[in-house]
């Protein structure tokens, strides 16, 4: 195998995105991506049998697209790499099925792999980007997960300092959402109902970031709280027969979870005296979380990396860039016996 | 190689793993199997594997894929379908979609069963899946109901003679796929035969935090 520039392929379908990705090294050559968030719209969350079978009927056409994307077939591919967890089951056990199917087809190597590991690994692949420096903090934040990692080494030493003890960040945008009456996904309606919004209106709380909670959870996260006191503020409004300020509401609840993010990861940069912050998952696309980052990350002398949307949601590319980063150090395939995982602790990078 | 050479790799997991590899002029050439229900992620690779190494064949040498469509309770099943198609992908060659219980008609004629015969397997949830075949002494069974999900005490055709089955044999699953391909009848629809609608709650807005 070309371990130089390996071209590996990626499948990712740990959420509700069905992802193929191909790279060159660290060069992207194609991010296709099914989604079926549509789908989960009436339901107002993401419902994990919807997404597993829509995975299975999107899974073809979608490797498809991807080689069609890269002008590559399979003779190009030197590997290809697979999550193996964490997310949902039934969703993992899919591409994990596919991924050993189309590694025996082809007769390529296969490479199982942490999701969480690879939403910091696609930095690598972002085009035009300076290489990521090591250590570096990562925060990872979509409607799955909300981890805050000490990255040493991408593909050796990755710690995880903090995650959420309830909710995703993502989850409670959703549920917000839904206590003010607007559709899911909830991240871009709160976006744009909290414009022209005081984001200091309602001082909203910030879960465990009180000094009895930090000692045990410094970098840990809970929204579960948050969501119950926006919920508790609007029925007291209501039921006091008053109008509901939705404008200061969405922007002083979006301003409660910037904060809470922020604080805490640039608090693990100071604690770890590590002056980089890499920023991953979905709920970057949050306007206001990016540019409260922008602000306090320079203030901290912290340098701020925030890969492209198309490749911080759930995508195929940065489960190719892990495999493929794997391959250049020299990390064997992994065995056909692993399944899919949905709590795969983050220090395992590969299964 | 001839040109008539037809070489089939068959997966199923509608209810444990079933591979198996079957040559149109020489048989059966393998089947391996996995018989726990809940593993079929983890087994499917090596059973690939060691299907393809004991027919002494390489992946190279596959010229379709018969994939077992189901009945089967989703989980388990789709894995089947997901290695089937990646294969066939793999390879740029044929799926050829077969519904599992056809291949435990086909298994039940085999074993001297004539007649009527309602096949019937575990759906979960005190459940059943059931398909109506009619096997003559000569030619393949016909499916004339079903595949369709029922409770155990309200299974329709209640004449017919019961055939529960515990597993799908791959074999089977390859050899019905022959006998469609022989007689120029159509392969099953390439959609797994859930059966059953995804478990969801819908949602009703937003709950009451504080009491009135
Ligand atoms: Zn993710």
């Amino acid at each position: 195998m070309n371990t130089h520039e390996p071209v590996v392929l990626g499948i990712e379908t740990s959420c509700d995105e069905t992802g193929i990705g191909i790279v060159r090294g660290s060069t992207l050559l194609a991010n296709a991506i099914a989604s079926s968030m549509d789908e989960h719209a009436r339901y107002g969350g993401v419902v994990p049998e919807i997404a597993a079978r829509a995975h299975l009927e999107a899974l073809t056409p979608t490797i498809h697209a991807a080689l069609a994307e890269a002008q590559l077939t399979f003779d190009d591919i030197d590997a290809i790499a697979v999550t193996s967890g964490p997310g949902l089951s039934g969703a993992l056990m899919v591409g994990v099925a596919a991924a050993k199917g189309l590694a025996i087809a082809t007769g390529k190597p296969l490479y199982a792999v942490n999701h969480l590991v690879g939403h910091v690994g696609v930095d690598l692949v972002t085009p035009d980007s300076e290489p990521l420096e090591y250590p570096t903090i990562a925060l990872l934040v979509s409607g799955g997960h909300t981890s805050l990692l000490y990255v040493r080494d991408l593909v050796g030493d990755v710690e995880l300092l903090g995650e959420t003890i309830d909710d995703a960040a993502g989850e409670a945008f959703d549920k917000v959402a839904r206590v003010l009456g607007l559709p899911y996904p909830g991240g871009p309606h709160i976006d744009r109902v909290a414009v022209g919004g005081n984001p200091k209106a309602i001082r909203f709380p910030r879960g465990l970031s009180q000094p009895k909670d930090m000692a045990a959870h410094r970098y840990d996260f809970s929204f579960s709280g948050l969501k119950t006191s926006v919920a508790r503020w609007v029925e007291a409004r209501t039921d006091r027969g008053e109008e509901i300020p939705y404008a200061d509401v969405a922007a002083s609840f979006r301003e409660a979870v910037a904060d809470v993010l922020i604080t805490k990861a640039l608090a693990a940069c100071a604690d770890f005296g590590v002056p980089r912050l890499l920023f991953g998952g979905g709920v970057v696309a949050n306007a206001r979380i990016r540019s409260l980052a922008e602000e306090r990350a320079a203030l901290a002398g912290v340098t701020l990396r925030i890969p492209p949307l198309s490749l911080c949601t759930d995508n195929g590319a940065m489960i190719a860039a892990l495999g493929a980063q794997l391959i250049m150090r020299g990390h064997g395939p992994s065995t056909l016996d692993f399944g899919a995982d949905s709590t795969l602790p983050v220090t395992q990078i590969q299964a | 190689m001839s040109d008539h050479r037809e070489l089939l790799l068959a997966i199923d997991t509608s209810a444990g793993t079933s591979v198996a590899v079957v040559d149109l002029e020489r048989g059966v050439l393998s089947e391996a199997n996995g018989f726990d229900t809940m593993k079929h992620a983890e087994v499917i690779g090596r059973l690939i594997e060691q299907a393809l190494a004991e027919a002494s064949v390489s992946a190279a040498d596959i010229t379709g894929v018969v994939a077992g469509m189901g009945p089967g309770p989703f989980t388990g099943l789709r894995v089947g379908i997901a290695a089937a198609h990646a294969f066939a992908t793999g390879r740029g060659i044929e799926l050829l979609p077969v519904v599992s219980h056809d291949a435990v008609a086909r298994g039940a004629q085999h074993d001297g069963h004539r007649g009527e015969l309602l096949v019937v397997s575990d759906a979960r949830r005190r459940e059943v899946y059931w398909s109506l075949y009619s096997l003559p002494a000569d030619g393949a069974p016909v499916r004339h109901d079903g595949p369709g999900l029922a409770k155990p005490d309200a299974l329709p055709h209640p004449h017919a003679a019961r055939h529960d089955a515990a597993h799908v044999s791959a074999a089977a699953l390859a050899l019905v796929a022959l006998e469609v391909r022989r007689s120029g009848a159509a392969f099953a629809d390439d959609r797994a035969l859930y059966l059953r609608s995804p478990d969801v709650t819908i949602s009703t807005g937003a709950k009451r935090v504080t009491q009135r």
